[in-house]
């Protein structure tokens, strides 16, 4: 037991050395870089993602958002590379404390996933194994990173129950996922992704499945969490409003391209591309009751038909022929990107005027 | 009136001015557990009324009953006690022919648009297809209905040869509203009609429920869990919660001066896109979620929930009353000023809600 604990305590100790740089300069936690992804189809390689940038802070909380089909998914599992490489190809940089893991072994990528960042996924029925206890799966996340006993891996469970909020969880510990309601399971999801203390959790689509009531109560734990352990947290959404929320900042993605980059509270004031506007000005909670919504004409353009030049340019209201031309991402303030050649003339409307 | 004899006189709802569309009666509607030793209690004691030419919106959470009560409602699922009065008749007591031409008027759009059409017939046979059970006029002129009828709903011609996979998921459920509308139904039931739409092409499909209610005059039964949607479309709005009603008012009363802690509650759970500033902190978590409506709790079904339960709640069922002019609510200490305040030692989750 004693020599279980040291044997722990050691290989925390060598991970922490492992992961302190010499010198932390403000580099961001995760650093991706002109990261694209194409699918191996029968047709050739179909790219979904291409050229996806940004950055994620030790202890920041990140949304991403964007329409069904706009990549979003397809990057935080990019990120993880759960991809195999027959299935797609993938190129660019995911520099994780200064580690490249788009270079890294299949050996070295497995002790990244799950010990330095965690995924939850929207589903948490279909991500816990029907035949195991949740205490079993809890500690496994544990124990296939530290060399621990059976029986202090039930006791680290037990503490992540607690942590999540589950009532009596010496007792949930021994029951099996269809025994528990949607929003439990999302809970034991966020103990097996926080167990092992990760630096970044991506959370896929963590609230959709579940009620307006559980909803508010996973995004309330997500940031309590994320403040208390200084997890940073990737949140793939399409609920702009939950992104308010639970985030700092948000990244929209559009057909596969990152079209804006900026902190929350400026980016729902002031969005600065018209796809972000569009998102924002289609929510009903943001029309008088009872008027016209507002909304974006057409649908996203399916990966192997792109529009050349700006990708938006066909659904925009603010087309000009200069779309026509690569748009590259402008740093329009500081901490504010767009993807849009007219970001600088037009003013577009956010959540609120 | 086929008014039930059972229905207690506290549940008679009244102001129905030009006479109901839909009257709902002491409706129940169980089922049996899988090992048949137990009922779940799907809906369990609804009374409302439908207004002709309104929208009525039904919010809920899963698990509340509000899919069940829309299916009760177009006589998909024949209620357990109670009744459903189309218009003062009861579609339980017509012969096959009749009940046949009456349900013609009383259509519903399910939620899953991918799920409702069939993957092997063309757009343009399954928009026809009700109207050729109901042998409405001849191939040709359904042919054409059919092509009017999608074109109304903003599908061009060319999509009437196609097969569902070739549409998304917008244009199917447009395809599923146009097939309801060759009947010219004077009722339709949407259940969670946008809930798997994208927020950009939402915006879209409720934009062409409205048009085409102000068209031919339809009433709207919307069942969401979304109350962004809901309280955007409807003139009346029920909280459905544990197979019961909460609370039944204007979109207005309802939205803006809830009475029932329940809806005061899923209110403030609404994540809402404003900037950190402009958001005022009246979150208000309420602890676990909805109970088994097998076993539902005694007395106030939402008592486990509420953060102003009292010991009288759990023995005693809170009558269904009207507190304010067409404002109803099923709780013992609402008062017209709104719902009680929350019990001091209330337990909330991660954060502190406050009420204001």
């Amino acid at each position: 037991m004693v020599a279980a604990g040291k044997a722990h305590d050691l290989a925390v100790a060598r991970a922490d050395a492992r992961r302190a740089p010499a010198g932390e300069t403000a580099s961001p936690l995760l650093d991706v870089r002109a990261l694209s992804l194409a699918f191996n189809t029968m047709d050739g390689l179909i790219p979904v993602i291409r050229d996806v940038s940004f950055a994620v802070s030790a202890g920041e909380r990140v949304g991403i958002v964007g329409e069904s089909g706009c990549g979003k998914t397809v990057t935080g599992l990019s990120l993880l590379r759960l991809f195999s490489a027959q299935a797609a190809r993938l190129s660019g940089e995911i520099r994780f404390e200064g580690r490249d893991l788009a270079t890294l072994s299949a050996r070295q990528m497995r002790d990244v996933r799950g010990r330095d960042i965690a995924m939850i996924f929207q589903e948490p029925m279909s991500a816990l194994d029907p035949v195991f206890t949740v205490g079993d799966q809890i500690s496994e996340a544990y124990r296939t990173h530290f060399p621990v006993s059976r029986k202090e891996g039930r006791e680290r469970a037990i503490a992540a129950l607690t942590e999540v909020g589950i009532p009596a969880p010496a007792r949930r510990c021994d029951e099996y996922p269809h025994q528990l309601s949607g929003g439990m399971r999302q809970r034991v999801m966020i103990a097996m992704a926080l167990i092992c203390k990760p630096k970044l959790l991506i959370a896929d689509e963590p609230t959709t499945a579940l009620d307006v009531t559980v909803q508010s109560q996973i995004i309330d734990l997500l940031r309590t969490l994320s403040e208390r352990t200084g997890t940073a947290l990737l949140f793939i959404t399409h609920d702009l409003g939950v992104v308010a929320e639970a985030c700092t900042r948000m990244i929209t993605m559009y057909a596969g391209e990152v079209v804006e980059d900026a902190p929350v509270d400026d980016v729902l004031m002031k969005p600065r591309h018209p796809y972000t506007s569009g998102l924002l000005r289609s929510l009903p909670s943001l029309s008088p009751r009872g008027s016209i919504l507002p909304s974006i004409a057409g649908r996203v353009p399916s990966p192997n038909a792109m529009p050349a030049g700006c990708r938006f340019q066909p659904r925009c209201l603010h087309a000009l022929d200069k779309c026509e031309a690569h748009q590259p991402m402008l740093e329009l303030t500081p901490s504010h990107d767009a993807r849009c050649c007219r970001a600088r003339e037009i003013s577009l409307p956010g959540a609120v005027n | 009136m086929a008014m039930s004899s059972e229905a207690a006189p506290q549940f008679a709802v009244g102001k129905s001015s030009p006479g109901p569309i839909m009257a709902v009666r002491n409706l129940r509607i169980l089922f049996p557990t899988r090992d048949g030793s137990d009922t779940v209690k799907a809906v369990d004691g609804v009374d409302f009324d439908v207004t002709a030419g309104e929208t009525f919106g039904i919010i809920g959470e899963s698990g509340s009953g509000k899919t069940t009560l829309g299916r009760a409602l177009v006589s998909l699922i024949a209620p357990t006690e109670g009744h459903i009065l189309h218009n003062g008749v009861d579609p339980a007591t017509l012969s096959r022919s009749q009940f046949r031409a009456h349900r013609r008027d009383y259509q519903i759009v399910f939620q899953d648009p991918n799920a409702a059409l069939n993957p092997r017939m063309t757009i343009l046979d399954s928009v026809t297809e009700p109207a050729e059970i109901m042998k409405d006029g001849n191939d040709e002129s359904r042919r054409a209905a059919g092509i009017a009828a999608l074109s109304r709903v903003g599908l061009p011609r060319e999509f009437a040869d196609r097969y569902p996979h070739q549409l998304s998921g917008g244009q199917k459920q447009r395809v599923n509203i146009a097939r309801v509308l060759m009947l010219r139904p004077k009722v339709i039931v949407c259940d969670e009609v946008v809930a798997a739409l994208d927020v950009s092409i939402r915006g879209d499909v409720l934009n062409l429920f409205a048009d085409l209610q102000r068209e031919f005059g339809l009433t709207y039964v919307f069942i969401t869990h979304d109350i962004s949607v809901v309280s955007h479309i409807s003139d009346r709005i029920a909280v459905t919660y544990l197979g019961k009603l909460m609370e039944l008012g204007s979109t207005e009363d309802v939205i803006e001066r809830p009475l029932h802690p329940y809806t005061q509650a899923l209110l403030s759970a609404e994540p809402i896109p404003l900037p950190s500033a402009m958001r005022t902190d009246r979150r208000i978590v309420l602890e676990g979620e909805i109970p088994s409506p097998v076993e539902p709790p005694s007395g106030c079904r939402f008592r486990t929930r509420c953060p102003a339960a009292q010991p009288r709640c759990a023995d005693e069922m809170p009558t269904w009353r009207e507190l304010k002019p067409g404002h109803w609510v099923a709780c013992h200490f609402s008062t017209t000023d709104g719902p009680p305040p929350a019990n001091a030692n209330q337990q909330t989750h991660a954060v502190t809600g406050r009420i204001e």
